[in-house]
């Protein structure tokens, strides 16, 4: 079946599910196609014209339209149900899903681990192991595509958007933009090459270390994301232990659940993260007041994502004791 | 216009034509919900720079604006009864009067435009001020579109009342047969009425 | 009384004619001369995919190519053709009235249709936008091609779209002969006031995104730019909720041309005439709520995705009880197998084969692995040239008689039916199997391991493209050549085969008797 569709190898965990959804969608169709031209067919010649008299008036009774129309609706709305609940398992990563960050240009695209390693239009991951794309976009829309893994997610400028994956066999599998990108979009192609846990890890040992352009220190992304925190100025509003300031501290926030000045909640993640960078008034954190100016035209997606893997690495930190006691400047500025 | 007319009579014609004439301003009138539509999803995206936008609407010259184009509204009605009642030096006159107001709008608007243009606050890649959050520049831009579209609309009303001034000059219009001035009367009407939408949107919702 | 063709002679008397039949014959010259040009284009596109690398143009060149092929074949070709030519000359003949409602207007709507063709032909020549006819922000804004003078082209011809459909709105409601109710009209009358509305609705907003990229484009607007605030999302949200309805105005004419040749070729009346009417009404209406469905992957909300997907699926069951009652229609018919009538029946499997692809790309998980790839290419050229093509043609062969009151070599005719459905299908079932493998679609180059499906595809392609020339040809020997026919060659019930063909000026000699219906072939 995979052969006769021309589908690409099932290399990831979701790829079997929606295989077969395929196939149960397509055989059903081909077979109501064939239904149909069969009994065309059969009319055709029954009832081919032999002498121009009249023919019997027949209007079709309600209960066979109304029975079509049940018919069809729930073999519809059952694929449906059942696509819907593998889109949400797309768009839902597992919560041990290893964060990388990407980043798409005209015409490549760039890998970033949150401890080190990156690379361009090579993305190398373990097997077995869900994987988390964090994707920004420098230009235009781009769209990362991985037939052999049945994913793909548009790469919009200015938001952050994700994927998962697992792939569950080693070997190399090619990584294609589906979003018309310009001139070289054909060409914006790469490889993801799964390899077994430990030549993953051997890789990741001997890979060399990102220097983010000189400016990094090597130490990982998270340790870059604080130079470059450190550089705009955040850590004069935003605290990395908890300390109340004027803004919301980025110790234990990512991930959980924050209440707005209008009273809605919101989950921290790396959308809700990037957008609070690029326009930062729209969602005011309750007790805050909207004063941090926009990052939009200061910030590279990359700078973004060392902030985010940043925040993201403080997610289970607890509050550090041993830092002094905020002074009381300080409370009195963060007080709304 | 031909002699084998495709209509059994005069009033089926009217009607056609007036049918014909509320499918166009329903056409219209999307062209206006799809810009409004914009304004919608970004206000919410970004409301207080909305917010701190709006705080810089000319209220005074917006609201002057409305009761030029509400009056003018009225006199194209009055226009429209006096050729009903077969006053045609009474329908030119109401219709000049009209074409004034629109003139006077168009000129407003001008004035508007040139102030915020002065402070800065031009649309898109043109926007200089910096004393509002950076996305109010959406605000703006959405402002000089709707409001360009409406002004250009006003500018083709103002032509469309010139011509039915000449032709009501002319005799044109009777008692029961004038269906060119009742359409180009719901034209202007339909101008003032996305104004109605317009002036609550941008310049009073904060 | 003397037949339309022939009661006035010379150029002006065409130029500046306001009759509904004459307006016709103008916009089928120019829709065929745009489709075969959109055709040309395509035959450029396949041929250099013979090669997988570089080959006989600059990356440039082919998404230029790409383009204009589509805003051709969309906006200047599939838009107008079956509702501006077949609707134009078939509907005030089909509801008994001289003319339509505003004769002048028609004439203006062709008039306009000319300056958008001609700005936009203008805007290729000059270099023309590369962006892919669907102008998606921030890549067209920022195109190193001139995008302004085409978009504002799309934008006149939609001015020119509204105008028709404006017209023909007004006629239904205001012009039927006495004694024709709604339910006795012709259904191809109720699949072109479904199409009307939707023209008259959803076309303003496609002018207005388009418009906006001109203005982004050309002056900087920046009102989808994400560098100042802009969301390129929403710009997809603008386009396709014309677009998407778009896809309907010209697919939903094509299925009114089909209800009207199964009828008259199986001798027979229509199973469910409601089944037909309504249910063009529904696509029409829930074809607004389906536009979400080419977003999946663009990082729209799940909810948005989960209703977009279940509407998508409603509309798919409307086009599902018209096969279904197309085929029901030719039980216990006499049925002849003409020219038009091997094109209903490539009609109807080449749509429900499309349709059913659509379902397959409506079911959300799928479409994540197919968005922007052949597989949706392939799709909407079933859907687009499996329907709305073949069932011109057919529409071609099936009132050329009425139309120029002349008959056509119907063994041309069979030769060329069979030919574009096999031409057909050897160009795009390939690209649903390249599709599957994950190739995705605006691809100037390609990994070599779709090369020889991209080669059959392109042969096809070839086929498809001299049938096509070859219909041209015979087809316009027929108009000047052809043997004169009768007034209802066919033996149909249909209101404009009671008329004589060619129609006098004023189409009928005495009024238009509904008393027999357009489908009651159960009586002598």
């Amino acid at each position: 079946m995979n052969w006769l569709l021309n589908l690409p190898p099932q290399a990831s965990s979701v790829a079997k599910g929606i295989d077969w959804l395929h196939y149960s969608v397509i055989l059903t169709t081909f077979a109501g196609v064939a239904l149909v031209a069969v009994i065309a067919a059969y009319f055709v010649i029954r009832y081919r014209r032999r002498d121009d008299g009249p023919t019997p008036r027949i209007v079709a009774p309600g209960w066979l339209e109304g029975g079509v129309i049940v018919v069809l609706l729930v073999l519809f709305v059952g694929w449906w149900v059942v696509g819907f609940q593998q889109y949400r398992e797309l768009e839902t990563a597992p919560s041990n899903a290893i964060p990388v960050y990407v980043t798409a240009k005209q015409w490549m695209w760039k890998f970033q681990y949150a401890d080190g390693p990156s690379s361009t239009d090579v993305l190398v991951v373990p097997v077995n192991q869900p994987i988390k794309l964090i994707m920004q976009s420098r230009d235009v829309i781009h769209s990362f595509f991985v037939p052999a893994f049945r994913i793909k997610q548009d790469v919009v400028p200015g938001r952050a958007t994700t994927a998962w994956f697992e792939a569950i066999a080693p070997g190399t599998y090619d990584i294609e933009c589906a979003q018309y990108c310009g001139t070289r979009h054909s060409l914006m192609r790469g490889q993801v090459v799964v390899l077994p846990a430990a030549q993953f890890e051997l890789w990741r040992a001997n890979a060399e270390p990102d220097h983010f352009g000189g400016k990094g220190d090597g130490s990982g992304l998270a340790a870059y994301g604080r130079v470059v925190a450190a550089d705009h100025g955040c850590l004069r509003c935003h605290t990395l232990d908890g300390t109340p300031s004027i803004g919301p501290t980025w110790l234990a926030s990512f991930g959980r659940t924050r209440r707005l000045a209008d009273g809605t909640d919101v989950l921290i993640d790396e959308q809700y993260l990037t957008e609070s960078m690029m326009e930062p008034n729209s969602q005011i954190a309750a007790g805050f007041q909207p004063v941090m100016p926009t990052y939009r035209s200061q910030l590279e997606p990359a700078d973004v994502a060392a902030i985010v893997e940043l925040i993201r690495s403080l997610r289970d930190a607890a509050p550090s004791h041993d830092e002094p006691r905020p002074t009381h400047d300080v409370i009195q500025r963060g007080a709304p | 216009m031909t002699a084998h007319s495709q209509y059994e009579s005069l009033a089926r014609r009217q009607a056609t034509a007036r049918l014909g004439m509320w499918l166009f301003l329903g056409s219209e009138s999307l062209l206006f919900a799809g810009l409004l539509a914009l304004f919608a999803a970004y206000r919410v995206m970004y409301p207080t720079a909305f917010h701190d936008a709006a705080e810089h609407a000319n209220v005074a010259l917006g609201t002057i604006n409305t009761y030029i184009l509400l009056t003018s509204s009225l006199t194209v009605a009055l226009a429209l009864r006096a050729t009903e009642h077969g006053r045609r030096r009474a329908t030119v006159a109401w219709l000049l009067v009209s074409i004034a107001f629109g003139v006077a709008f168009d000129v407003l608007k001008l004035v508007e435009y040139a102030q915020h243009l002065h402070d800065g606050f031009a649309p898109g890649h043109y926007y200089t001020a910096t004393s509002l959050p950076p996305s109010s520049v959406l605000y703006f831009t959405l402002y000089y579109l709707l409001t360009g579209l409406h002004a250009l609309h006003v500018t083709a009303g103002v032509i469309v009342l010139g011509w039915l001034a000449l032709r009501a000059r002319r005799g044109d219009f009777t008692p029961t047969s004038h269906i060119a001035l009742e359409c180009g009367t719901l034209y202007w009407h339909l101008v003032d009425l996305v104004w109605i939408f317009l002036w609550p949107i941008l310049y009073l919702l904060r | 009384m003397t037949d339309y063709l022939r009661a006035e002679s010379g150029i002006r008397s065409w130029l500046g004619t306001t009759d509904h039949k004459r307006i016709a014959i103008m916009y089928l010259c120019a829709v065929t001369i745009a489709m075969m040009l959109g055709g040309a284009f395509a035959m450029l596109l396949r041929t250099k995919l013979l090669i997988s690398g570089p080959g006989i143009m600059e990356p440039l060149t082919y998404n230029r190519l790409f383009t204009w092929h589509g805003l051709t074949m969309v906006f200047m070709f599939m838009i107008p053709a079956i509702p501006a030519v077949f609707g134009n000359f078939m509907l005030p003949i089909m509801v008994g009235a001289k003319d339509l409602a505003f004769p002048r207007i028609n004439l203006a709507s062709f008039y306009v249709y000319c300056a958008g063709a001609a700005l936009m032909l203008w805007g290729m020549v000059h270099g023309g936008a590369d962006t892919g006819w669907t102008f998606y922000a921030p890549y067209a804004t920022t195109s190193p091609t001139d995008v302004a003078p085409i978009a504002i082209g799309v934008f006149i011809l939609g001015v020119s779209s509204i105008m028709t459909g404006l017209n023909f709105i007004a006629t239904v409601h205001m012009l039927r002969v006495e004694k024709l109710g709604w339910m006795q009209l012709p259904l191809f009358v109720w699949a072109i006031y479904a199409t009307s509305i939707i023209q008259v609705i959803a076309t303003p907003v496609l002018g207005l995104s388009v418009t906006l990229v001109a203005l982004d484009h050309a002056l900087g607007m920046g009102l989808f730019d994400p560098a100042l605030g802009g969301d390129p999302v929403l710009f997809q949200h603008l386009f396709w909720f014309y677009s998407h309805p778009a896809v309907y105005i010209m697919i939903l004419p094509a299925m009114g041309v089909v209800t009207e040749i199964a009828p008259t070729f199986a001798r027979k009346n229509i199973l469910s005439y409601r089944a037909i009417a309504f249910s063009s009404l529904g696509i029409a209406f829930v074809g607004f709520l389906t536009w979400g469905h080419h977003m999946f992957v663009a990082g729209i909300s799940q909810l948005d995705a989960a209703l977009f997907g279940v509407m998508s699926m409603f509309v798919a069951i409307f086009s599902a009880v018209k096969v279904f009652t197309w085929i029901g229609t030719l039980y216990r018919g006499s049925i002849a197998l003409t020219t038009p009538m091997l094109y209903f029946f490539a009609f109807i499997y080449l749509f429900a084969f499309g349709g059913m692809t659509g379902i397959a790309v409506a079911t959300t998980s799928l479409d994540v692995h197919w968005h922007d790839t052949y597989f949706v290419v392939a799709h909407f050229h079933f859907i687009m040239i499996g329907g709305t093509l073949t069932a011109f043609l057919g529409a071609i062969h099936y009132w050329f008689p009425k139309m120029f009151g002349r008959e056509y070599p119907e063994k041309c005719g069979v030769l060329s039916a069979i030919g574009v459905f096999v031409g057909f299908n050897l160009t795009f079932v390939p690209q649903f199997l390249l599709g599957n493998a994950g190739m995705p679609r605006r691809y100037y180059s390609y990994p070599d391991q779709f090369h020889v499906l991209n080669v059959c595809s392109t042969l096809g392609a070839y086929l498809l493209g001299a049938v096509m020339v070859f219909t041209l040809g015979y087809l316009i020997v027929a108009v000047f050549t052809g043997k004169r026919t009768s007034a209802n060659p066919w033996g149909s019930r249909g209101f404009e085969w009671r008329v004589p063909s060619p129609p006098p000026t004023e189409n009928f000699d005495e009024p238009l008797d509904p008393t027999i219906g357009c489908y009651d072939y159960d009586r002598a």
